[in-house]
């Protein structure tokens, strides 16, 4: 392979995300782009090779892909009279006195994500829109990620790409007033991301581990152009969650729980990235449900065993979080670490009293813990009708194996 | 990926189009095969002969059986073929769409598959002899 060709597909590798972002930004539509994107390339490869691989490629590719998609535009006008107005605004973009804004470039991915993540869009497009637009996965690899038909999942992107175009969604950064309510839904769809790979229940592990890599780098890209606290928490949170993952499955991938995880087979280097992250957040004052759950993740990975872990800490840390953002869910995950803290039978009195709210009712982690619970306070008979209900309640075979493991070392 | 993007037509309503829209159609489709060829996404085209003119073969206990006429009978027919290049699904749709007759007919896109033979895979691009 010559040295141009390689050069080229390094570029490919590591800047044809960020030129199709600009040329989404240049061209106002994601499929003109795409095919500018492809031109630009294609010129690469004809001329680099001759010509010399350009000092700026990136800029080199958006113009060309620029020039490309104008070429084309004014070609198909011809024949598509819908494509007329198209063509006449392309033709005030061909302004030779216009150049592209090198400065803005970065903001372009930025601009990217919020676009795939306007709360116009189900939240299931906003997923496949980011992690196809984005991320750079295509169409066949997200639809094995969600085990769903490729045509599903393209129609699906199909779908928010005529909704962008006909409700003319901007393609911006949200104004600063309008920013806390739009990040969170970029933040959301980045941990779905995460937790889609991470939550390796089923499907291919392989393609799993790949999603919750993007959606780290995907929290770098958010703190790298915007440093919000909460931006910041989700990364930490991510890192120090994906800081277990050689431990958290045997070989055969059955769940291996926290306490009883191999500690030397946590990542420390995520670990250390994780906490002086959260540190840094902590230390600014202004924090979320994230930061709080990286705290609380944290802890635990301070711990050099299950038994020396803060456990005091985790309960204040949880009493916050309920404050920030309360669900049952977290009411749940606080009973628990009650429990370590102050004995078995105050978190199951707080169990008690939650699954008598009735909210938690068909989750399964709510009978599991309690079933634990009873089971360390040696009621066996309580403990094997929990795991029961919680068997009924389970749809992933590895977690099924788990809960019939403890129902059959009760007997 | 490889995808082909079959074309259908109604052939009734294309038969009783006038003959400077039918050339209109033509040229308009030729201009977008050079497009997708310039951009190295063709890799094969056509269009057909009208759906009367086929032919059905099929061999049952070793003897050939010939029918004339569509394997189905559908308001639309096979017209004519775009086989692809495309980086997923969705940029396959994209070309599809752009195909001119997609405003006319329906345009079936699907991805092609290997074909296994003792557990190894064969595209028929390798057995056509085509870029691989």
């Amino acid at each position: 392979m010559t040295l141009a060709r390689q050069e080229i597909e390094r570029v490919y590798r590591e800047e044809s995300r960020r030129v199709l972002a600009t040329l989404i930004r240049l061209l106002g539509d994601f499929d003109l782009a795409e095919e500018a994107l492809h031109d630009a390339f294609i010129a690469a490869v004809e001329q680099w090779p001759t010509e010399g691989v350009p000092g700026n490629p990136r800029a080199w590719l958006v113009s060309t892909g620029r020039f490309k998609a104008i070429d084309k535009i004014r070609r198909r006008a011809k024949f598509d009279v819908s494509l007329e107005d198209v063509a006449e605004r392309i033709d005030e973009m061909a302004d030779p006195n216009i150049t592209e804004d090198h400065e803005g470039v970065e903001d372009d991915r930025l601009r990217l994500v919020f676009t795939c993540c306007h709360p116009a869009l189900m939240p299931d497009a906003q997923v496949a829109l980011t992690l196809r637009e984005v991320v750079g996965l295509t169409t066949e690899e997200i639809a094995r990620a969600y085990i769903a038909k490729p045509s599903a999942i393209a129609q699906r992107i199909v779908r928010a790409k005529n909704k962008i175009r006909e409700a003319k969604i901007p393609y911006e950064v949200p104004a600063r007033s309008e920013l806390p309510t739009r990040l969170d839904s970029v933040l959301r769809v980045i941990y779905l991301v995460f937790n889609e790979g991470y939550l390796a229940s089923s499907g291919e592990m392989l393609t799993r581990h790949d999603l919750s890599g993007e959606a780290i780098r995907l929290g770098r890209l958010i703190i790298e152009l915007l440093p919000e606290p909460e931006a910041v928490g989700l990364l930490a949170l991510m890192l120090l969650q994906e800081s277990r993952r050689a431990a958290r499955t045997t070989p055969s991938g059955d769940l291996i729980l926290l306490a009883d995880q191999d500690r030397s087979k946590w990542n420390r280097d995520q670990i250390a990235d994780g906490i002086k992250l959260v540190e840094g957040v902590l230390g600014s004052g202004r924090f979320g449900p994230y930061t709080l759950q990286a705290a609380i993740a944290a802890v635990h990975a301070e711990a050099a065993s299950a038994d020396d872990t803060d456990w005091a800490q985790i309960v204040s840390l949880y009493d916050v979080l309920l404050r920030a953002d309360p669900s049952p869910v977290v009411e749940l995950n606080r009973a628990v670490a009650v429990a370590m803290r102050d004995g078995p039978a105050m978190g199951l009195a707080l169990i008690d009293d939650l699954l008598a709210q009735g909210d938690l009712e068909e989750y399964y982690l709510a009978h599991s813990a309690r079933a634990d619970l009873c089971r360390r306070l040696g009621m066996k008979a309580e403990a094997a009708k929990s795991y029961k209900r919680a068997l009924q309640l389970t749809q992933t075979a590895s977690e099924k194996r788990f809960l019939e493991g403890r129902l059959k070392e009760l007997s | 990926m490889k995808y082909i993007c079959q074309i259908y037509l109604d052939e009734e309503s294309m038969g009783a189009m006038p003959t400077p829209e039918v050339e209109a159609l033509n040229l308009e489709h030729h201009h977008y095969d050079d497009e997708l060829m310039r951009g190295g996404q063709l890799l094969a085209t056509g269009a057909l002969s009208p759906s009367s003119s086929t032919s059905c073969v099929r061999v049952r206990g070793g003897k050939v059986t010939v029918t004339d006429g569509p394997f189905a009978e559908t308001k639309e027919q096979v017209a004519g073929f775009f086989l692809i290049e495309a980086r997923d699904l969705n940029e396959a749709i994209q070309i599809g769409s752009r195909i001119p007759s997609a405003r006319l007919g329906t345009v079936e896109v699907r991805a092609l598959a290997p074909l296994v033979i003792g557990g190894k895979d064969y595209w028929c691009m390798d057995r056509l002899g085509m870029r691989a």
